[in-house]
């Protein structure tokens, strides 16, 4: 397997590397550590500066005016855009655009009139609810939220948890209970505008990664109209899962940025800091510890571009996909917890960014689905359907 | 209002107002956290962030406050979510009495809203 990038994905890494360094670092030097945001003024002009890249808008598929990346470029973009402090969780401050929700794309032509184009124009915004505090690793058996038909109309009532930009969204993706099956096929999804009534944002929800929280919501007799069904009733989670699947590979690529950089930042620190009459570099603890580093990155590296590269030739890539999450979630931990031991006091400080990573990079592990989840994956794989 | 209240289950900052000085803003923990200006009429003007890049976190920043005279009561809360805890107090804020404080007003294409 070649993991060399082709000479045009080099030519795109050097551009958003360049990129990073330039018109991001800059800017995030004069920041809070935890900011999650840039000035609109700086936004609006790195915008445009991505949209004359042809690089706005990257996971928009190419028939609705995306630039039709590959997965493999994709990832590779994604581990040179999150190689800055806010890089994990806002790689470049969201100034390469967003899809919009990506189930959408499978939506009726009036949903997709009233939902899809707004939220690619910028012009609205989604958000995706389907944890609810019955759990979120199972989502299938554990949604709650119900929802009945009376007439042309639907009556939600129920609770989501740790909702992404619910407090901000014009719609929201719901997913409900509607059928008497107790697992994946009795379940709708619901495009809902966030406007509704009895659609509450009951409370902000605070977490380890202080530039942004969650929200909790609950429906109260929420009534909408049948028009609102996004896809067929009673198969919505097919809808949420492929979402799961396809978001874990630029999911996995991203948690390598910080990785990247906190292993620059630890080479460079023990190269010039010394302690007891020499640098950290001429000790073989430091040394180990940076080994460790470059194994994990390397290895995650490698998962990932598999996983990518499979989905790009058209294979399966379930497991791949699930291996390349775990790994990566996981060895970027670890490779930001020994940056910090390397750095001593100034590595547990927010005069650095890897106490930041180190506290984004812990959520890693359980969003997307835990790794727990992603070894339930491959076990199913390995060992076939029977073993569901 | 009131009802609006009862359907919103974040919280305020539960310490005490105390009197703004320079003197009560020294003896301040320099830790980071959130507060909140009131003015002399009870109403709250200001709801302001201690972050990182204070020198020293709250102790910086209510000095500057007690200099700027915004207000005349404060009260505090330390806390290292102090960017999401003081998005919340400014959507609960605008949650019970339908606005941001005063001088929040450049801060509202950040929050969301509480229903």
């Amino acid at each position: 397997m070649d993991f060399r990038p082709t000479q045009e994905q080099q030519l795109i890494i050097e551009t958003v590397r360049r990129y990073v360094r330039e018109e991001i670092e800059p800017l995030e030097a004069g920041l809070d550590p935890d900011a999650g945001e840039l000035d609109p003024a700086d936004q609006a002009r790195l915008v445009a500066m991505t949209k004359q890249m042809g690089f706005y808008g990257l996971d928009i598929p190419e028939e609705f005016g995306g630039p039709g990346l590959d997965t493999t470029t994709r990832a590779l973009m994604a581990i040179e855009m999150s190689q800055h402090r806010a890089g994990l969780y806002n790689p470049c401050y969201g100034t390469f655009g967003g899809a919009g929700l990506a189930q959408l794309y499978e939506a009726t032509d009036a949903q997709k009139e009233r939902y899809l184009y707004p939220a690619l124009r910028g012009e609205k915004k989604g958000c995706f609810a389907l944890t609810e505090p019955s759990g979120g690793s199972d989502p299938a058996r554990a949604i709650k939220t119900r929802a009945h038909q009376d007439g042309d109309e639907w009556i939600i009532n129920g609770s989501k948890l740790y909702i992404s930009g619910a407090d901000k969204a014009d719609f929201a993706l719901v997913f409900a209970r509607t059928g008497d099956d107790p697992g994946r096929n009795g379940v709708t999804a619901f495009i809902v505008d966030t406007d509704t009534p009895g659609f509450h944002v009951e409370r902000v929800v605070h977490t380890l990664r202080s530039t942004h929280y969650a929200t909790e919501l609950s429906f109260t007799e929420m009534r909408v109209s049948h028009d609102s069904v996004l896809g067929e009733v009673n198969r919505g989670f097919a809808i949420a899962n492929d979402r799961l699947s396809r978001q874990r590979i630029p999911y996995a690529a991203g948690c390598l940025g910080p990785a990247i950089k906190a292993q620059e930042m630890a080479v460079e620190w023990a190269k010039n800091r010394e302690a007891f009459g020499s640098t950290l570099a001429e000790k073989q603890a430091v040394q180990w510890m940076i080994v460790d580093n470059e194994i994990d990155i390397r290895h995650a590296r490698w998962c990932v571009l598999e996983a990518a590269q499979r989905a790009d030739r058209g294979e399966r890539f379930r497991t791949e996909a699930a291996m390349a999450k775990l790994v990566a979630s996981e060895a970027a931990g670890r490779v930001v917890d020994r940056a910090m031991q390397i750095h001593g006091g100034i590595g547990m400080t927010k005069d650095l960014p890897l106490e930041r990573w180190y506290r984004e990079l812990r959520i890693r592990r359980v969003g997307e689905g835990p790794s727990e989840v992603q070894r339930l994956i491959m076990a199913r794989e390995i060992l076939g359907g029977s073993f569901k | 209002m009131s009802y609006r209240r009862t359907m919103v289950s974040a919280r305020g900052i539960s310490r005490p107002l105390q009197d703004l000085n320079a003197e009560a803003a020294r003896a301040l923990s320099a830790q980071l956290g959130v507060y909140e200006i009131v003015d002399d009429a009870g109403a709250t003007v200001f709801i302001g962030q201690a972050g990182g890049l204070e020198t020293f976190g709250l102790r910086s920043a209510l000095e500057r406050e007690a200099e700027a005279s915004r207000g005349v009561r404060f009260r505090y809360e330390f806390t290292h979510a102090y960017r999401t805890r003081w998005q919340e107090l400014l959507m609960l804020h605008h949650a019970i009495h339908g606005d941001v404080p005063v001088n929040n007003r450049d801060d509202t294409h950040l929050l969301g809203r509480l229903s």
